[in-house]
C-alpha cells in the first residue's frame, strides 16, 4: 500500500513512496529524515511538528501525507542559506537565548517564518497570539517572543525607529 | 573571566537548525515497536490474560504479560544508590505488575513490526481482573480495613516521620507548649496543593538493542548512570552489561530523574532476541504512567509574639504517593524540612510527614522536590498571620528571615551566604509594592486589583540527606583545545554551556576552546548521578573546577619541560605566558602538538577527578505579583510579575534569566490552571492530554521579569548556588496572596481556577 | 501512522458522494483536525475515509449572493473565514468567533464545515451560526436540501446529515445579519488552544437613536448538549433601553439553558457564566452597533 508523493520539500522536488496512513510528520521524519519535525502530542496541541505547507504553518501530525501532493513544504532544515548561514530568525533565537531544551524550537521557528514573511508589524500581544499554537515548558515564551519580535523588526528595518 | 559571561548556548545553533538529535531521531527506522497494555481498573489483580488472538496477528513478534516477567522488584527513583540497606530506595514494582495499583497500570506488552500492529494486538488481549474499589485520597487509604496497595505496608502508609528541633532552655517542654501558649498570637491553617505534571514537550522515549552481548539503551533521561544501575537491577544482570546513552533531551523537570520505561524496554529487547525495540510513551501515557508532582495537604500552626517574631511553628504534611513509591518518603520529608527553613523559629519547630499509597498515578520528583508545595503552605500562612495580626506582610517576613550563619538544627545545612533581604528590597521597588498596597486597599466593584508576594529558600544538592558525587574528565586535543567529559547532563537548562565556562575558567582558556558533547554514554562519561536537585553547577561544578585546576597544572608541568629557563608560568587565553609580565611564551596549540608527538616525551595530557561534596548552601528569592480579578467570572489576570533570585554568582546571566522565566511560567500554571483530575468512581485520569491539561500558552503569560542579587557563596565552586528549580517555587503563593489582597478572600487550595474562585466568592458574599 | 483501512481522495463533490454511496462505513474527512484525532484515540480506528481535502475549488471560499445572503463554503478554514473580506464587512462576529478556535496552525487546517458537522456543543462557530440563523445546504444523490441550523443538531455529536449527504454551503440569510452587530465571548480556561467552557454569541439590532434594543439574538455553546438559542432571553430584552437590557438578559437566559455538570465545569459555574457573560456580550454587541454604553 505505497503511493507516490510528489512535492517540493525545502526547495527541492521530491518524489517519495509513502503509506497513505502516514501523517505528513511521519513522511518528513521517517521517509525524508527531516527530524527537526518533532512529535510531542500527535493531536495538534503542542505545535512541535509545525511546518509550512504552501507558506502556511500547520501541525504536520494531523495532516495526512497524501494531502501534500503538489505542495511546497518547508521545515527548519530548509532555512539555512546555501553558504550555511543561519536565517535571521534562527539567529534571533540564538542571540535572544530563546532556546532551552530545543524540542519546541524548530516548530516555533516555522511559525515565526510565516509571521515574519507576512510583511506586517505586530504588537507584543498579537505576537503572543500568533505563537499560541506552540507549547513550551522551558522558556515561559519570554525570550521566544523577544526573538520573534526582533526577527520581525529586523525584517522591516524598524530597529531604532528608522523605517 | 569566563564565569559570569553571557555567552551563547553551546548547543543553540544545533537546536535552531534541527540538527540536534533526540532519542527518536536516532532510532533505527527498522526498529521493532513495543506498546504497553494498561489496566482498565485502578485497584485489584490481574487474574488471567488471554493473549492468543494477539499472538496470532501477523507482524506480532512477542506478547509478554505480568505473568512472564522476572520475579524481581526494583526501585525507580534517580537517587544515588545507598550501600546501607536501610537507606535504599523502595523496590515496589516489577516490569509488569499483576497487582494493579493505578488506573492504566502496565500489565502486558506487545512487540511488533510496526506501531499499528502493536496497537491492534493490544486490543486483542483479554484480561480478567479481581477488582477492589479505587482508593484515591490518603484519608481513604489510611482508613481501617482498606486492602493494602502494597502488602509490605498494610496500613498504606509508606512512611511516617516526626521531628522536633531541640528546645532552648525555657519553661516550655515541647513545641506544642509554645504553640498553645496564650501569651502568643496563635495561628492555625490548612493548605492544599494539587497534582501537576512536568509536561516536557518530548515524551519519555527509549530504544534498546543488544551489542557484544550487552544491552544498549538509548533514552531520554536526566540520569544515565542511574538508569544503567536500575536496568541491571530490574533484569537481574550485572550493571556493566548495560550501556546507557543519553542524547539531547526535550526537557525533564524531574520526570526523567526517574527510571521510567527503560527496564521494560531492555527486557523486551532481550525477549525479542536482542533486536532493536523502541518504546515510546505517548502523551497520554506520559501523564498517567510517568511521574508528576505530589499533591500534599498541610495542617500548620504558629505562635507569634507581640513584636511579630515567630516563636514556634508546626506542620503536618500528608503526601499522596499514588500507586508506587518512586522517590519514597524523600519528598514529603523535604517538604516539611523546607517549611522549617526560610524563616527562623525563636523557640521551637515540630514537623510530621506522612507518605501514603493510593491508587493515583504515582508522583515523583518535579522541579522543587516538595518545596513548591510547602512554600505555598508557608507563604499563605505568613500572609494570613500578618493579616490577622495587622502586620505588614513584607516587614513580618523580613524580620523573621533566616539570618546569615543559620544552621538547620536537624540536618546541619548552613546559610553560608544570603541575599534574601536584598531580593525582597529589589522586588518591592520593582513592583512599587508600597504604592500599590495602599492604592488597592478597600476596593469595590466586580473587577479588583491586588499585589502579593512570597519568599523562599532552597538548598543546593542533596547533602547530607544523600550522597553528592561527581566526576569530570578533561582531555587535551591536538590543537590545544580541550574536551570536557561529564556524566552530568544537559537537559535544556544550559548545563553544557555553563560547564564549558567553568572548565575554561578553571584552566584559564576561552570557553570557545572547550568542546563538550551533549551525549552521555555510560561507557565513556565519568560517573555523575545526573541532573536534579539544582545540584550540577554546584556539585559537578566542584568536579570541573578541581579537574580543570589539575589539568592546568599538567599543562604547566609540560610547559616547564619545554621552557626550563622561564620564570613562573601561567595559562592565559590560548597561551602559556610568563605569569608576571603576561608575555606569551608558547601557544597551547604548539604545546599540544609537542605533547602528542614529541619524540622525547609523548604524553596525552588529561585529568580526571571526583568531587565528593559534603556541604550544602541555601539560595533565596522572592516573587512579587500584581493581579486583576474579574470576580463574576472568577478570572485572575497577572498584570506584572517579578522573581528576584540570590543564586550566588551567576555563571551565565543570560541563561540564568532564561531559567527563571521558565520556572515562573511553571509557577503560573501551578497557581492558576494546572491540575491532574481523576474520575472519582474509577480513578481514571480525566485530562491526561495537552488539550484538557491546562498548560499555559503564550497568550496566558504576562511579561516575565527576572532580577538577581549576586552573592558570592564560599561553598560554591565559583560562588554559585542552586538556580534550576527555585524559580518555580514562589509564584503560586504570591498570586494567592495578591488575590487575598484584591478581594479579601483567602483561597487555600491550588490551583486558583475560576470555578474554585467563583465558589469562594459566593461563599464570602462577593457574588 | 494512522490506523485507517483506506482513504479515498475525492475529485469532486459528486465523486465524494459516489464514494460515500459505495462504502456505507466510510467517513468524510476534510481538515482532519477532528477525525484524525479520533482515529488516533481509537474511536474511529480502522475506518475508511473519503477525503474532501482537495475540493477547495468547489467547497471553499465566501461569497455574497445577489440577494445579499452570505454563502460560506464548508471547506473554508477557520483562518479563511476569519480573514475573508466579505465576513469582515458583513458579519465580523463570525470571523472573530472562529478566530478563537484552537491555535493558529489548527485554524489554518480546521474547517468551518467540519465544525458544524461534528455536532459538538463547544464548537466555536456554533453559537454564532445559531444566532445568525444559518441555513445548511446539503447535497445527496437525490439532490439538495436546506436545513435551518435550529433543526440541525440532533444530540451530542449528532446532526441532521445522512451518510450519503455532504454539506456544501453554509448560508447566512441577509435578513439575519444586515443591521446587526454581534459579539462572541469564548470563556475557556486558557486564552488559546482550548475548548469553550461556555460560548456566548449575541447579535443586536439597535433603534435608530442607538438607545433601544430592537432585536437581540442570543445563542450558547456548552449551555446544553447541543448549541442553543436563548429565545426567552431574546424576547425579554426586546424593546428595552440598552442598559436595562444588558442588566436583564443574563437572568432571563438562565431560563433557557440547561447546562450539565461535567469534570470540566459544574452546572452552577456554567450558569454563573451564562448570567454574567450574556450581559457582557450584549453590551459589546451594542457598543459595536454605535451605542454609548
Amino acid at each position: 500500500m505505497i503511493e507516490a508523493l510528489q512535492c517540493t520539500v525545502n526547495g527541492r522536488a521530491v518524489e517519495v513512496g509513502i503509506d497513505p496512513r502516514e501523517s505528513l510528520a511521519d513522511v518528513l521524519r521517517e521517509r525524508l529524515g527531516l527530524t527537526s519535525v518533532k512529535k510531542g502530542c500527535e493531536v495538534g496541541e503542542c505545535g512541535a511538528c509545525t511546518v509550512l505547507v504552501d507558506g502556511v504553518a500547520i501541525d504536520s501530525c494531523i495532516y495526512l501525507g497524501v494531502w501534500a501532493q503538489g505542495k511546497r513544504i518547508l521545515t527548519v532544515e530548509g532555512l539555512q542559506t546555501e553558504s550555511g548561514e543561519l536565517s535571521p530568525i534562527q539567529r534571533a533565537f540564538v542571540e535572544e537565548a530563546a532556546v532551552q531544551c530545543g524540542f519546541c524550537t524548530p516548530g516555533i521557528i516555522m511559525s515565526a517564518v510565516e509571521i515574519v514573511g507576512s510583511g506586517r508589524q505586530y504588537t507584543r500581544d498579537e505576537l503572543r497570539r500568533l505563537i499560541s499554537g506552540h507549547l513550551c515548558r522551558c522558556t515561559g515564551y519570554q525570550n521566544i517572543l523577544n526573538a520573534v519580535e526582533r526577527a520581525v523588526n529586523e525584517a522591516h528595518k524598524f530597529v531604532g525607529g528608522a523605517e | 573571566m569566563e564565569v559570569g559571561r553571557s555567552i551563547q548556548r553551546v548547543d543553540a545553533v544545533d537546536k535552531v537548525t534541527g540538527r540536534a538529535q533526540y532519542t527518536d531521531d536516532l532510532c533505527p527506522r527498522n526498529a521493532l515497536v513495543a506498546k504497553v497494555l494498561h489496566s482498565t481498573i485502578a485497584n485489584g489483580w490481574v487474574k488471567s490474560m488471554d493473549t492468543a488472538a494477539a499472538e496470532a496477528l501477523p507482524g506480532v513478534v512477542k506478547v509478554l504479560t505480568c505473568f512472564d516477567v522476572p520475579e524481581i522488584q526494583y526501585p525507580t527513583p534517580g537517587h544515588p544508590w545507598s550501600v546501607e540497606p536501610a537507606h535504599q530506595d523502595v523496590a515496589d514494582r516489577k516490569l509488569l505488575n499483576r497487582r494493579v495499583r493505578i488506573y492504566g497500570d502496565d500489565i502486558a506488552a506487545v512487540v511488533a513490526v510496526d506501531e499499528i500492529t502493536a496497537r491492534r494486538a493490544l486490543e486483542r488481549i483479554r484480561v480478567e481482573y479481581e477488582e477492589y474499589p479505587p482508593v484515591l485520597t490518603p484519608q481513604a487509604a489510611m482508613a481501617p480495613g482498606v486492602p493494602p496497595i502494597h502488602e509490605e505496608h498494610p496500613d498504606n502508609i509508606l512512611k511516617h516521620t516526626v521531628s522536633e528541633i531541640p528546645l532552648p532552655p525555657s519553661d516550655f517542654r515541647c513545641a506544642g507548649d509554645v504553640l498553645d501558649c496564650p501569651a502568643y498570637h496563635r495561628f492555625s491553617g490548612h493548605y492544599e496543593t494539587q497534582q501537576v505534571q512536568h509536561c516536557h514537550i518530548e515524551n519519555p522515549t527509549s530504544y534498546a538493542y543488544r551489542e557484544g552481548g550487552r544491552i544498549v539503551v538509548v533514552t531520554s533521561t536526566q540520569i544515565p548512570h542511574i538508569v544503567r544501575r536500575v536496568v541491571g537491577q530490574a533484569l537481574g544482570i550485572p550493571w556493566g552489561r548495560v550501556r546507557v546513552v543519553k542524547p539531547y533531551i526535550g526537557g525533564g523537570f524531574g520526570n526523567k530523574q526517574e527510571v521510567l520505561y527503560e527496564p521494560l524496554n531492555a527486557w523486551l529487547c532481550v525477549e525479542a532476541g536482542g533486536r532493536c525495540v523502541k518504546l515510546e510513551a505517548s502523551r497520554e501515557e506520559t501523564f498517567r504512567n510517568t511521574r508528576s508532582r505530589h499533591p500534599i495537604s498541610f495542617d500548620v500552626r504558629a505562635a507569634v509574639d507581640g513584636d511579630g517574631y515567630l516563636m514556634a511553628r508546626s506542620c503536618v504534611a500528608v503526601s499522596d504517593q499514588g500507586g508506587y513509591a518512586s522517590h519514597g518518603h524523600a519528598i514529603a520529608a523535604n517538604a516539611v524540612t523546607g517549611f522549617r527553613q526560610t524563616y527562623l523559629d525563636q523557640l521551637a519547630h515540630r514537623s510530621e510527614a506522612y507518605t501514603v499509597y493510593t491508587n493515583r498515578p504515582a508522583p515523583g520528583a518535579m522541579r522543587g522536590y516538595g518545596i513548591p508545595q510547602c512554600n505555598f503552605a508557608l507563604e499563605c500562612m505568613m500572609e494570613d498571620i500578618a493579616r490577622e495580626m495587622g502586620l505588614d506582610p513584607y516587614e513580618f517576613r523580613y524580620q523573621n528571615l533566616m539570618p546569615p550563619g543559620y544552621v538547620d538544627p536537624l540536618n546541619g545545612i548552613t546559610c553560608h551566604s544570603t541575599g534574601a533581604r536584598e531580593c525582597m528590597e529589589k522586588g518591592r521597588r520593582f513592583l512599587d509594592w508600597d504604592g500599590l498596597r495602599a492604592r488597592y486597599q478597600n476596593q469595590t466593584g466586580p473587577v479588583r486589583r491586588g499585589v502579593g508576594m512570597a519568599v523562599f529558600s532552597y538548598k543546593t544538592g542533596v547533602h547530607p540527606i544523600s550522597l553528592e558525587t561527581s566526576s569530570a574528565r578533561i582531555v587535551l586535543n591536538q590543537d590545544g583545545t580541550v574536551q570536557l567529559q561529564l556524566g552530568a547532563t544537559e537537559i535544556g537548562q544550559g548545563g553544557d554551556t555553563v560547564f564549558s565556562q567553568m572548565c575554561a575558567q578553571a584552566i584559564g582558556i576561552p570557553t570557545e576552546d572547550v568542546h563538550i558533547v551533549s551525549t552521555q554514554d555510560t561507557d565513556i562519561a565519568p560517573f555523575d548521578t545526573g541532573a536534579y536537585a539544582s545540584r550540577q553547577t554546584y556539585v559537578t561544578g566542584h568536579a570541573i573546577r578541581r579537574t580543570g585546576e589539575r589539568f592546568r597544572e599538567k599543562l604547566l608541568r609540560y610547559a616547564r619541560e619545554l621552557l626550563p629557563e622561564a620564570g613562573e608560568l601561567d595559562v592565559r587565553g590560548r597561551d602559556i605566558v610568563d605569569a608576571r609580565s603576561g608575555e606569551s611564551l608558547l601557544s597551547l596549540a604548539d604545546l599540544a602538538l609537542e605533547a602528542f608527538y614529541s619524540l622525547e616525551h609523548s604524553v596525552h595530557i588529561t585529568a580526571e577527578c571526583t568531587s565528593h561534596v559534603k556541604d550544602n548552601t541555601f539560595s533565596f528569592g522572592c516573587c512579587f505579583a500584581e493581579i486583576e480579578v474579574d470576580i463574576p467570572v472568577g478570572k485572575i489576570r497577572v498584570l506584572r510579575i517579578v522573581n528576584v533570585h540570590d543564586s550566588g554568582t551567576l555563571i551565565n546571566p543570560k541563561l540564568a534569566e532564561a531559567q527563571v522565566h521558565g520556572g515562573m511560567s511553571m509557577g503560573l500554571g501551578y497557581a492558576l490552571s494546572e491540575e491532574m483530575k481523576l474520575d472519582e468512581k474509577t480513578g481514571r485520569l480525566l485530562n491526561g492530554n495537552l488539550l484538557d491539561y491546562k498548560l499555559p500558552t503564550a497568550l496566558d503569560h504576562p511579561e516575565l521579569h527576572a532580577l538577581f542579587v549576586e552573592t558570592e557563596d564560599p561553598s560554591g565552586p565559583f560562588g554559585n548556588k542552586s538556580l534550576g528549580e527555585p524559580p518555580a517555587i514562589p509564584v503560586a503563593p504570591a498570586i494567592r496572596n495578591a488575590l487575598l489582597h484584591a478581594t479579601g478572600v483567602a483561597v487555600n487550595t491550588l490551583p486558583l481556577t475560576p470555578q474554585r474562585l467563583v465558589d469562594a466568592f459566593r461563599k464570602e458574599g462577593l457574588l | 501512522m494512522y490506523d485507517i483501512a483506506s482513504i479515498y481522495q475525492a475529485r469532486s463533490v459528486a465523486d465524494a458522494i459516489r464514494a460515500l454511496q459505495a462504502d456505507p462505513s466510510a467517513l468524510v474527512i476534510a481538515g482532519g483536525t477532528d477525525v484524525l484525532i479520533k482515529v488516533r484515540e481509537g474511536k474511529l480506528a480502522g475506518c475508511s475515509l473519503v477525503s474532501i481535502h482537495g475540493l477547495g475549488e468547489e467547497l471553499s471560499g465566501v461569497t455574497q449572493a445577489s440577494g445579499g445572503d452570505i454563502e460560506i463554503g464548508p471547506l473554508t478554514t477557520f483562518r479563511g473565514v476569519a480573514f475573508d473580506p466579505v465576513i469582515r464587512r458583513c458579519i465580523p462576529v463570525l470571523g472573530e468567533a472562529v478566530d478563537q478556535a484552537g491555535g493558529p496552525q489548527l485554524r489554518a487546517a480546521g474547517t468551518i464545515g467540519g465544525n458544524v458537522c461534528n455536532g459538538i456543543t463547544s464548537a466555536d462557530s456554533a453559537s454564532t451560526l445559531m444566532a445568525l440563523g444559518a441555513v445548511l445546504r446539503v447535497r445527496s444523490p437525490r439532490g439538495e436540501r436546506e436545513v435551518p441550523i435550529a433543526q440541525w443538531y440532533k444530540g451530542v455529536g449528532k446532526v441532521d446529515l445522512a451518510h450519503e449527504e455532504l454539506l456544501v454551503k453554509i448560508v447566512i440569510p441577509r435578513a439575519n445579519c444586515e443591521g446587526y452587530t454581534g459579539h462572541y465571548i469564548k470563556y475557556a480556561m486558557r486564552s488559546a488552544m482550548d475548548i469553550a467552557t461556555l460560548g456566548v454569541s449575541c447579535l443586536v439590532k439597535l433603534s435608530a437613536d442607538k438607545r433601544t434594543v430592537e432585536e437581540a439574538r442570543l445563542a450558547f455553546g456548552v449551555a446544553g448538549p447541543v448549541p442553543m438559542r436563548a429565545c426567552g432571553a431574546e424576547a425579554a430584552v426586546r424593546g428595552l433601553p440598552i442598559g436595562e437590557a444588558v442588566g436583564r438578559i443574563g437572568r432571563a437566559a438562565l431560563e433557557d439553558v440547561h447546562p450539565r455538570s461535567s469534570w470540566r465545569a459544574s452546572k452552577e459555574f456554567r450558569l454563573q457564566l451564562v448570567e454574567e457573560l450574556s450581559g457582557r456580550a450584549l453590551r459589546e454587541a451594542a457598543r459595536k452597533g454605535g451605542a454609548q454604553i
